[in-house]
């Protein structure tokens, strides 16, 4: 009836899964109880869950990508506390087992769940209102996009109560993840957490690339788009041409686990080495999907704050293409240890050291930003100094693990996780908590705590430096990844030092979400009434704060690259317009949550087995697809006199403030 | 534990600038040494393994290292140095920097840009063609000394050495002569791992099926450590053995031992200790079956190999019949 399922799968014999289990549940009652005792179910349900606004969907996102950042980086502490003790024949406080599920979940969570669901909810956010669009093109997929990535969320952290998580590492290479070395329910989840929302990814990534190319304002051409629609463009690209590569991957690993195939296997003519080059086909790629947007907003930010243009703006698009057109000659540098010939090794290399030069002209183009700028330092220019700082060492230890004969001894080594680190602290974390505080007001209508935001960032660059720096050292003292214990004494010193890196993080994390709390405390006070508080230059700053469900009254004309700037500087920035039209808008609806739901309990019928409960959500999902393209109820109009009434509301502000 | 220096902190309210000049220098010049002491106590006891080579692969990728990174500081360097300046620099506070507030465009310094870079990789790739071409694992070593050859296979999780120039094997200890090319075939039994001895340079994987080559030297006598470097699993930080490089009178002694050790690597054994489980004691076996690591890589073809091999009865069924019922 239950396939595998049984109650012996829940872990009661383990304390510390037990009491996770039991602060979540407690957690989770008073979260609902809160909501309940408020009253908020149907506000909840009607204006964000079915919401298809893409200013609610980013918010969703990124409020799902924080929750599930501490999940994550509980991982974190918890392994480097177990390496922190483990040294000289001691075990440590964590069994093998469970070690090698945390280092997985940590990586999956941390890529998957915390990163891309936060680069995804900020393009949400800002795209559409940097080209001055009222919507992304196709906003019920959008809100489907985000539930399904919510539902694979939902299976990693429910793996953790209910059988177990893959034990392999974050890209489960075979043999290692076949049935034969790994009979549990952990690699099912991986496979079908990843699959559901990579679905929902690829799906924002066809949304995104429609939406930029088909709905800019009148006027804006590719050349003037802000670059952080252009980074956007790209990284969608890539997620289109590389998540079915995902998807395939982990389906025909799915094929092997369930139905007694051999893609990957040792016998029967499979061959691990496929699974290897394919996993990073999408793997390499995906790593500039999540670098890219935050490439575009530190330089949003830093031309702002230096209160200039973007130094070579088209020096920008041109090695963000290239970027992304180089991203897919490069992924073989993840295994020059396999036995590859020397040539081909040597071509891979050259290809990555070559991604350098137009990630280096970057990091040149945002310093003549700077140059005879006025910065102000607000926290998001300080994340994204700190950014230009940590990044340029990254990338360079990047490039030396780019070189086939340096990788023959750093490959797997702490070296490489700290190079990974540098650059996805360094350049995607950083970049996102930049980009938070920067447009925070243009979607809540206050400005984040500027001291916390402070306190965060300098708790993070120290601590990140502390934390990584002995990996670096440990790396050339022939440190390998993944160990659960070590029999050298002297690796123990740098892995404490690790470990209160690792602690002071904790408190940059504390510090945001003391920022978030005290900023929605102190709202009143730090209101942003002419929906531009930092003199921005695109167009989201010529909307109000927060942004007016329908962005813009008007559809803005577009004549030059930083509309707003010109605008404001010709004086015809906040001018009403004489008349007000109908707006035209997308109906919110339930069919996401619903198809996603279904989806996530398929997810789950299918790793426990549990066929018949596969077959009927499987139907459902169907059937309210079907349900969904015959509903013809999808829009409405907003009539004029409301688009004036909130309008007039508007400019009383501006010109209260003025 | 952490040797971190002591500090005496000075009681509160007394005041240090009215000591004399000298005595507060005193107390700096402490205070460093102290400092200074507690970081190399730190670095003193470490083997920083990738940086002390005891082979000649390691030593050239050491330097290779050393070349790469420095090629790197020159635009890394001068990068973090100009944020740094510039941040400080043109904030907006200081009203006597330079400002321009539409400039945002010079060709000369967008070529410059693209140039520096350009060139930097233009070397690195030199380098990078040059070196991976050297330090290609599978390129016998040029030396005048003939080759040992060891076959290597991971087994979960334990490491298993055939000579097979000697017709003896090993468990978890790895005895190689000093000076002489080591010719190393691997494999794996079904996991993969990477073999890898930091002191002695380049790692690479071993795969179940397949055969992998790598050549290694050790210049100077000494106990290495070896390891896997690839997560294979639950036993996978155990997976570490000893590399003794000794003289060859030595190492010749060891072998001639080793043919009189009570054991010997027949098919029997090997499918015992082919188990999943961690070693532990390194051992010695007197004789190997032959054609053992062939029968290894072999074992999922169809026609060599597969009865002698196979640890269980289903692989060994799976590999000889086409379809696995």
């Amino acid at each position: 009836m239950f396939g595998k399922l049984s109650l012996d799968a829940v872990p009661w014999h383990e304390p510390i899964i037990m009491g996770t289990l039991l602060v979540v549940l407690l957690a989770g009652a008073a979260l609902v109880a809160a909501v309940t005792r408020a009253g908020q179910w149907t506000y909840l349900w009607k204006e964000w869950f079915t919401s298809v606004d893409h200013k609610r969907i980013g918010v969703m996102y990124i409020v799902m990508a924080l929750v599930m950042l501490l999940r994550g980086f509980v991982d974190a502490l918890m392994m480097r506390a177990q390496q922190a003790i483990a040294a000289n024949g001691a075990d440590g406080y964590l069994p093998p087992h469970h070690y090698d599920q945390i280092f997985t979940a940590h990586g999956v969570i941390m890529i998957f769940f915390v990163a891309t669901p936060f680069i995804l909810g900020l393009m949400n956010v800002i795209v559409p209102l940097q080209i001055g669009a009222r919507d992304v093109a196709f906003p019920f997929v959008n809100s489907l996009s985000f539930w399904l990535a919510v539902g694979g969320a939902a299976l990693v952290m429910l793996s953790m109560f209910c059988g177990d998580f893959a034990a392999t590492g974050w890209v489960a290479y075979p043999p290692l993840s076949e049935l034969g070395y790994s009979p549990t329910e952990g690699v099912d989840y991986y496979i079908w957490s990843l699959q559901i929302s990579g679905l929902g990814t690829t799906l924002t990534g066809i949304n995104f690339i429609v939406t930029i190319l088909r709905m800019r304002a009148p006027g804006m051409s590719l050349m003037k788009m802000p670059v952080f629609t252009w980074t956007a463009l790209i990284t969608n690209i890539l997620i289109v041409a590389v998540f079915p590569v995902l998807t395939a991957t982990l389906a025909l690993l799915a094929a092997d686990r369930y139905l007694g195939m051999h893609f990957f296997t040792n016998e029967l003519g499979g061959n691990a080495m496929m699974y290897i080059n394919l996993i990073w086909v999408w793997g390499h790629p995906e790593v500039y999907i999540l670098i890219l947007p935050c490439f575009g907003a530190f330089s949003e930010i830093i031309s702002t704050f230096s209160g200039k243009p973007l130094f070579g703006y088209k020096s920008m698009v041109w090695a963000t293409s290239s970027i992304g057109v180089l991203s897919f000659f490069v992924w073989l540098h993840h295994f020059f240890t396999m036995g590859s010939g020397a040539n081909v090794n040597a071509f891979f290399g050259i290809m990555t050291s070559i991604i350098s030069i137009p990630t280096g002209v970057k990091l040149f183009n945002w310093l003549f930003t700077m140059f005879r700028g006025r910065i102000r330092y607000h926290s998001a220019t300080l994340w994204t100094v700190g950014f230009m700082v940590t990044f340029a060492v990254g990338g360079m230890t990047g490039v030396l693990l780019a070189v086939p004969g340096a990788d023959f001894v750093l490959h797997n080594s702490l070296f490489l996780v700290a190079h990974f680190h540098n650059v996805i602290i360094g350049g995607v974390l950083f970049g996102c908590f930049a980009a938070m505080s920067f447009w925070f007001p243009k979607v809540f209508g206050f400005t984040l705590n500027e001291f916390w935001g402070k306190v965060s960032f300098w708790c993070w660059i120290v601590g990140f430096n502390l934390a990584f720096i002995p990996l670096y050292v440990l790396g050339f003292m022939g440190m390998t990844r993944r160990m659960n214990h070590y029999a050298e004494p002297e690796w123990q010193p740098w892995l404490i030092v690790a470990l209160v890196g690792a602690l002071v993080i904790a408190c940059g994390i504390g510090a945001l979400f003391v920022q978030l709390y005290v900023s929605v405390r102190d709202r009143a006070d730090n209101r942003d009434l002419t929906g531009d508080p930092w003199d921005g230059r695109s167009l989201e700053w010529a909307t109000a704060s927060p942004a007016p469900f329908y962005n813009f009254a008007l559809v803005p004309r577009i004549t030059s690259l930083e509309q707003h700037w010109d605008d404001k500087q010709r004086g015809r920035a906040h001018v009403r317009p004489l008349k007000y039209e109908d707006i035209h808008m997308p109906r919110n609806t339930a069919a996401g949550v619903v198809i996603s739901a279904l989806g996530t309990l398929l997810c789950f019928a299918l790793v426990w087995h549990v066929w018949w409960l596969a077959i009927a959500t499987l139907i459902g999902v169907v059937a309210t697809f079907i349900a969904r393209t015959y509903d013809r109820d999808v829009d409405w109009w907003v009539p004029a006199a409301e688009v004036e009434r909130i309008e007039i509301a508007r400019h009383a502000a501006l010109a209260e403030v003025a | 534990m952490l040797p971190t220096p002591t500090l005496r902190r000075a009681p509160f309210g007394t005041n240090t600038a009215r000591r004399p000049r000298d005595a507060r220098h005193a107390h700096a010049r402490r205070l460093f040494l102290l400092v200074g002491i507690g970081a190399l106590a730190l670095l003193g006891g470490c083997t920083f393994d990738l940086l002390q080579p005891a082979g000649d692969i390691g030593r050239q990728e050491k330097t290779l290292i050393l070349v790469a990174l420095g090629l790197m500081l020159l635009v890394v360097l001068p990068v973090i140095a100009l944020t740094l300046s510039f941040g400080w620099h043109y904030r907006a506070s200081n009203k006597l920097a330079i400002h321009a507030p539409t400039w945002a465009h010079s060709t000369r310094i967008e070529v410059v840009v693209w140039a520096v870079p350009c060139v930097i990789v233009a070397l690195l790739s030199v380098l990078i063609w040059r070196t991976t071409r050297s330090l290609d694992p599978y390129r016998p070593l040029d030396s005048s000394v003939k080759p040992v050859r060891v076959q290597v296979v991971a087994l979960n999780w334990k490491w298993l050495f055939i000579y097979p120039d000697y017709g003896i094997a090993t468990i978890n200890r790895l005895e190689i002569p000093v000076g002489t090319p080591i010719a190393f075939d691997l494999t794996a039994e079904s996991l993969m791992n990477s073999f890898f001895i930091p002191r002695l340079g380049s790692q690479v994987y071993t795969m179940a099926g397949m055969r992998t080559q790598l050549h290694l030297i050790a210049d100077q006598a000494g106990t290495y450590r070896g390891m896997s470097a690839a997560f294979s699993g639950e036993g996978f930080s155990d997976m570490h053995f000893d590399t003794v490089a000794a003289s060859r009178v030595d190492f010749d002694a060891w072998v001639q031992a080793a043919k009189h050790a009570p054991e010997t690597m027949d098919a029997a054994r090997y499918r015992v200790v082919a188990l999943p489980a961690t070693a532990g004691v390194p051992a010695v076996y007197a004789g190997v079956e032959p054609d053992l690591f062939d029968g290894v890589v072999d074992r999922f073809m169809r026609q060599r190999g597969a009865a002698a091999i196979c640890t269980t009865p289903a692989l060994a069924q799976a590999a000889m019949s086409p379809r696995q019922e």
